[in-house]
């Protein structure tokens, strides 16, 4: 059965996560250990916890998919893989483009699922789980295709890691502040719900074209 | 070659070289001139009613933040000049203009965080236009942080380049999320982030008033403090050039060695 080298690579790159182990749990306990470490430091005032739960699991979250961006390029890197897909057939934006959907779907929807989940330790608002996922699952593509370009740019850099949070997280200030104004829209009277929510959207968007254009560029010049 | 344009002209580093050597020390003359005379005329000029003699923060406040503002429209110019027209000097202007830009924006910051002390009682408040400012201040950052931890020089270049391309793209997203933007023609009304915490008291939605003896001081220190800039910048580009041509004469020196030691045992 013939399937498009977009969905080869994308089915790859699935089965890889999925089989390496340690990349989505990682990122799933990283996820858990933030958010259980938050109420040590703030106090256990479930009171002030309830009202910016929505905030805090936002912001692990960022922290949480950032640390399995990394990985993206990498190991097809280091073993040469990378450069065959460059000279392939299949434009190296459609090759982002795949690995960027792969880790939407590998890091992004389990993230935003083990949300409200988290939620019952921050005392999150019953009323707040659906809104929390929605925004989440609508909001963490930009996380994955803007995080592409971060992870194309640092992939001969030393200290890749650290420099790639340096760099991808101001770009997240836009999603970051429209889910958690979709988030208190919904809860809050007198706010709305869906012009933040639209504007996530539209951000999430944005990014699935600008993240494959400028990521592929930025491999096409290192792989030169 | 009557048909080239100026910067064509100016791609050739050895002309950029004798021109910018000819022209820099009356810019910079000019820029100390005109910096002085603005400031002084911001000394004398009266306090503010209100703000009292707090106001001549501004005429170092404002120009600061314009300047960080055109630095990064200069390193963005710049990176589309190396990415698309692949000019000779583009890189070594965006690689000059970045830490000056960001000297700037961090000089804003400061500026402003004096001024806010007295006025609004603390050094900080995540008002909206502080907190763009600040994430343009982390932009500039992680363009040097990019540049400088990748070790092939023309590769850092590029890719510096295409994270300016990008940061100039997301940047009015940045700032409209943290600023509001409000298009009444369109019907289009965004509200800033921070109007949920805090009310805006100080920045009036119906635009600067400011008297003449205080505007016309602003307006010389904006241009001494440009020309300032483009003195440094100017300064910068000249020795980025120097430092890559003494690169260059290393390691012809040290391939000339290697050369002579692999010649001396046949001999």
């Amino acid at each position: 059965m013939a399937m498009s080298p977009f969905f080869t690579l994308l089915r790859r790159d699935i089965t890889l996560a999925l089989r390496e182990g340690g990349a989505i749990g990682t990122a799933l306990g990283f996820y858990l250990i933030v958010i259980a470490m938050l109420p040590l430091g703030l106090g256990p005032d479930l009171n002030l916890l309830s009202r910016i739960a929505p905030g805090l699991l936002w912001i692990a979250l960022l922290l949480s998919a950032l640390l399995s961006l990394g990985r993206m390029f990498e190991t097809d890197h280091e073993d040469g893989s990378l450069e065959l897909l460059a000279i392939g057939g299949t434009p190296l934006e459609l090759v982002a483009a795949a690995k960027a959907l792969a880790h939407w779907l590998t890091t992004g929807i389990p993230l935003a699922l083990l949300a409200p989940l988290l939620g019952i330790l921050l005392n999150l608002d019953l009323s707040a789980y659906g809104v929390l996922v929605l925004t989440m699952l609508v909001g963490t593509p930009a996380i994955s295709f803007l995080g592409a370009i971060g992870a194309a740019l640092t992939l001969r850099a030393r200290r890749g890691g650290l420099l790639l949070a340096l760099l991808i997280l101001p770009l997240y200030v836009p999603t970051l502040i429209y889910g958690i104004q979709a988030i208190s829209g919904a809860l809050l009277a007198g706010q709305s719900f869906w012009p933040s929510f639209l504007i996530l959207a539209a951000l999430s968007l944005g990014s699935l074209v600008l993240g494959p254009l400028a990521a592929a560029a930025a491999l096409r010049i290192q792989l030169q | 070659m009557t048909n080239q344009s100026i910067t064509q002209k100016l791609a050739n580093p050895t002309r950029f070289m004798s021109l910018s050597g000819a022209i820099l020390p009356w810019l910079a003359g000019l820029a100390v001139a005109v910096i002085v005379f603005g400031l002084y005329r911001g000394w004398t000029a009266p306090p503010d009613y209100q703000q009292g003699e707090t106001i001549r923060i501004m005429y170092i406040h404002v120009p600061a933040a314009w300047l960080a503002m055109l630095g990064y429209a200069l390193v963005a110019i710049s990176s589309f000049g190396l990415l698309v027209f692949r000019h000779p000097l583009a890189d070594v202007s965006a690689k000059a203009a970045a830490p000056i830009g960001a000297a700037f924006t961090l000089l804003a910051l400061v500026t402003g965080s004096l001024w806010g002390k007295p006025m609004w009682g603390t050094y900080w408040v995540w008002d909206a236009r502080l907190t763009s400012v600040l994430m343009l201040f982390f932009l500039y950052l992680g363009l040097m942080a990019l540049r400088s931890s990748i070790e092939e020089e023309t590769l850092a270049a590029k890719l510096t380049a295409v994270l300016a391309l990008v940061g100039v793209i997301i940047l009015p997203f940045i700032k409209i999320s943290v600023e509001g933007l409000s298009v009444p023609w369109l019907g289009l009304e965004i509200p800033a982030w921070n109007t949920l915490h805090q009310p805006s008291s100080v920045f009036r939605s119906d635009g600067p008033k400011i008297h003449a003896s205080q505007l016309y001081p602003l307006l010389y220190c904006a241009l001494g403090f440009t020309l300032l800039f483009f003195a440094l910048h100017m300064k910068g580009m000249r020795n980025e050039i120097l430092r890559r041509r003494v690169k260059a004469l290393r390691i012809a020196e040290v391939d000339r060695a290697r050369a002579a030691e692999a010649a001396a045992p046949a001999e």
